[in-house]
């Protein structure tokens, strides 16, 4: 359950956001998280209802947008989405591949008031 | 004035403050409404900010692996289930006695681990995480300034038995060691995609139970390399003394191409 770990951080990081925006109040906060980050989208929506109290995300809605892995072909420059974890270029079956986005959890956007 | 530039209410407009306030009346809640009445006032502001959620945790395991350069010092990062060998390992390395490392070792709770290691004459620096999963990079560093680097050549950071939650920290080593043993069963490279995807290599511990076990583990290698195809692996057993030469082997030749 490291997800709480994880929230932690990003209320962390939006507190500091909203205060350099000199804001009161975070009213909507998005991440993304990838397939392959190694986080559960529903365990953190858990743990931010958890720990926003006190804060100043305490009202703020979490919109997560779950990203699928994202590849790129280094042979042929074919890019896709991969659908399921094999790390391989539909296109001309090669495994050197450069991974785009889906491995990684990012604040996205805050909205502040 | 405060009611016309709205400037009073923080973080509505991102004006810069260059003007003086006069407050030569009260913010009463007349006054207030007033201004939040103003639609133009009140839009909420968006910021687009697109930054790792790890951001801080991500600055600190470079600030470890600068302080390991530092030193010259090659930082492995050991992640595997509670039980699969590592702590077995670090004990088998001490003993061949090929190169001089310290361990910074986590658990929930006690000291045996390092306990265990201090036996062997390794320094060892345990950290006990309470509730949490996994170290982070600050925790590491905290054990960093408690070892001697000055006598060290690899710095082993042996992490909390899981194979969930340590995938997703950055600690600040150099490589990633993922351990994986016999008994624990075939697919748990498939079931733990992330921590495998991680490797840099895999190691296949207790293969001397290999016969008594249902376990192919040539399929495992094939799972293991459609997750991670440049991954490295090596199958080890530390009653089998030649297969851990191997590893070391490994190791010193990551060592040396760091410079």
């Amino acid at each position: 359950m490291h997800e709480y770990s994880i929230i932690q951080a990003l209320l962390d990081q939006c507190e500091n956001i909203a205060q350099q925006n000199d804001a009161t109040k975070v009213e909507k906060i998005q991440i993304k998280i990838g397939v392959m980050s190694g986080v559960e989208p529903h365990l953190l929506s858990v743990s931010f209802d958890t720990f926003k109290e006190d804060t100043l995300c305490c009202d703020a809605v979490l919109e997560i947008i779950h990203q699928p892995l994202v590849v790129e072909c280094q042979e042929c420059k074919h890019i896709e989405t991969l659908t399921e974890v094999k790390y391989k270029c539909s296109n001309c079956d090669s495994s050197n591949i450069k991974v785009i986005d889906g491995e990684d959890m990012y604040l996205m956007k805050l909205e502040m008031s | 004035m405060c009611t016309d530039c709205g400037c009073s209410i923080r973080g509505i407009d991102d004006h810069e403050h260059n003007h003086e306030h006069h407050h030569d009346h009260n913010h009463d809640n007349k006054n207030k409404s007033l201004v939040f009445n103003n639609p133009h006032l009140n839009d909420a502001k968006t910021v687009e900010v697109i930054k790792k959620i790890l951001d801080k945790n991500d600055h600190e395991a470079i600030h470890n692996r600068n302080h390991l350069d530092s030193y010259g010092i090659l930082g492995i990062n050991l992640m595997s289930s509670p039980g699969a060998g590592k702590t077995a390992l670090l004990e088998t390395l001490a003993e061949l006695g090929k190169f001089k490392f310290g361990v910074i070792e986590g658990d929930l709770e006690t000291n045996r681990d390092a306990d265990r290691l201090k036996a062997k004459g390794i320094d060892a620096i345990q950290i006990q995480t309470g509730s949490a999963c996994h170290l982070d990079a600050m925790m590491v560093h905290n054990g960093l300034h408690k070892l001697d680097l000055n006598n060290i050549d690899v710095c082993f950071v042996e992490n909390v038995g899981n194979l969930v939650c340590p995938a997703s920290y950055d600690v600040g080593t150099h490589l990633n060691i993922v351990l994986v043993s016999i008994p624990e069963g075939e697919d748990k490279i498939a079931k733990y995609p992330v921590m495998f995807r991680k490797a840099d290599l895999i190691l296949f511990t207790k293969t001397d139970l290999l016969p008594y076990f249902k376990y192919d583990i040539q399929k495992e290698k094939e799972m293991a390399r459609s997750l991670k195809p440049n991954v490295d692996i090596l199958e080890i057993n530390t009653n089998d003394k030649a297969s851990i030469e191997k590893l070391v082997d490994w190791i010193m030749f990551k060592k040396k191409m760091r410079g």
